[in-house]
């Protein structure tokens, strides 16, 4: 049965006898590809990575079965094409483009095996299956490294994003402000609800208002959390206004049943910020006019 | 048996929770400050809950409970300095202490008790 790939015995010690023949054909392969980017990567560097990866494949082909893809003989196969994943998909390289590395060799190892075991071809044939399946894991292995590389930018770049979404400003002496931009999920409510708690202990704040604006949509979900920070907020002994509700946002909130209680709600910021002001006993004046 | 001091400042109580809040000695809190509040006919009590980092329903409830009983004996209740992490719990739990006042630190939540005292006289 050829479903059981049995070891391919002679392909290390193939590897060995043609690497320059190997290498060549493959470097021809990889830069006459319609996939190769000689904008991102220079046709030195690859001749670098190639050899580089002939040599550890060789390593790691030599006493390892590949049915024992997951062991440690394969470890340094691994480790170098997840670094080179890596820097490839963070170079800008499509996932195909990075796993053609892997999947272009097969073209000169078959050609390699064609030369050497002219007339044997009950062995051409095992040999080759045993070739096609550990190039097929290995390019599947990279295609693994770049996506596992693309998720962790993006959870980077999400927490990054969390964090630069939830300012908690001091707008005068005793009056905080926290002006939403963006959906509010759970997670979000929790941030700002504890970087606001914070601020309060450490700037003493008697009032916060929660500006909405930025907020495009309110939902059962958004005021519910809404109402959430509002009812901390006044455990800890400060008054929440919730401002910046735009005239859309009051009728889906009217139309959605949802009570916002005794909670302050005011429709711009400025309005909040004169409710906050007389609570707190402060007066804008403004001058009187300079007469010429 | 441990118990919660309960120190007199005029008309007010002032109750400093300094101790991990065990479910048998919010019990013996709430007799004693029931008791204390009809004995000294205080107007007002301050809880000072700043040092009560960890919360659970049954505490939540303990101070809903004896601010109503406050309330009941004619005394305004105020509870002070919770911590962010505290209050964030309560309201997890579906406990945000409705008809409770609070402020941020015992020097506000004295002012706030003034306040209300001269709303009633007046």
């Amino acid at each position: 049965m050829l479903r059981e790939a049995p070891v391919s015995t002679r392909i290390p010690a193939f590897l060995k006898s043609n690497e320059k023949e190997i290498l060549q054909d493959w470097l021809k392969e990889q830069t006459g590809a319609a996939t190769f980017r000689a904008d991102l990567l220079k046709e030195k560097d690859l001749r670098e990575e190639s050899h580089t990866f002939l040599g550890a494949l060789q390593t790691a082909a030599q006493g390892n079965s590949i049915d024992d893809f997951g062991g440690e003989g394969w470890s340094g196969v691994k480790d170098f094409l997840s670094d080179l994943s890596r820097s490839r998909a963070q170079a800008g390289f499509t996932p195909s483009e990075t796993a053609t590395f892997v999947f272009s060799l097969k073209q000169p190892l078959f050609s390699m095996l064609r030369r050497e075991m002219k007339g044997d071809a009950e062995g051409l044939v095992k040999e080759m299956w045993g070739t096609s399946v550990l190039l097929d894991k290995l390019g599947l292995f990279t295609t693994e490294a770049y996506q596992a590389t693309r998720e962790d930018v993006i959870s980077r770049q999400k927490d990054e994003l969390l964090e630069l979404s939830t300012p908690v400003v001091e707008l005068w002496d005793d009056v905080l402000a926290v002006p939403l931009v963006g959906t509010l999920d759970s997670a979000r409510t929790q941030i700002v609800m504890e970087s606001l708690l914070e601020k309060i202990v450490s700037t003493g704040a008697s009032i916060a208002i929660i500006d909405i604006t930025g907020v495009p949509t309110v939902d059962t979900l958004v005021a519910q959390h809404l109402l959430k920070t509002v009812a901390a907020t006044r455990l800890m002994g400060a008054d929440c206004i919730i401002s910046g509700i735009r005239p859309q946002i009051a009728q889906t909130i009217v139309h959605l049943g949802v009570n916002l209680g005794e909670v302050i709600t005011k429709a711009t910021l400025a309005d909040a910020f004169r409710v906050a002001l007389q609570r707190t006993g402060w007066k804008i004046e403004k001058k009187a006019e300079e007469r010429g | 048996m441990e118990r919660i001091p309960i120190l007199k400042m005029g008309p007010f109580l002032l109750v400093t929770i300094q101790v991990d809040m065990h479910d048998q000695l919010a019990l013996t809190l709430q007799d004693d400050l029931t008791a204390k509040i009809s004995k000294e006919r205080s107007r007002g009590v301050l809880i000072d809950i700043s040092a009560l980092d960890v919360v659970d329903s049954f505490i939540g409830r303990m101070i809903a409970n004896i601010s109503a009983m406050a309330r009941v004996l004619d005394a305004q209740t105020v509870v002070v300095g919770m911590q962010p992490s505290v209050a964030i719990t309560l309201v997890e739990l579906g406990l945000p202490l409705e008809g409770v006042h609070t402020a941020l630190n015992v020097e506000k939540g004295m002012a706030l008790l003034h306040r209300r005292l001269d709303e009633v006289r007046a």
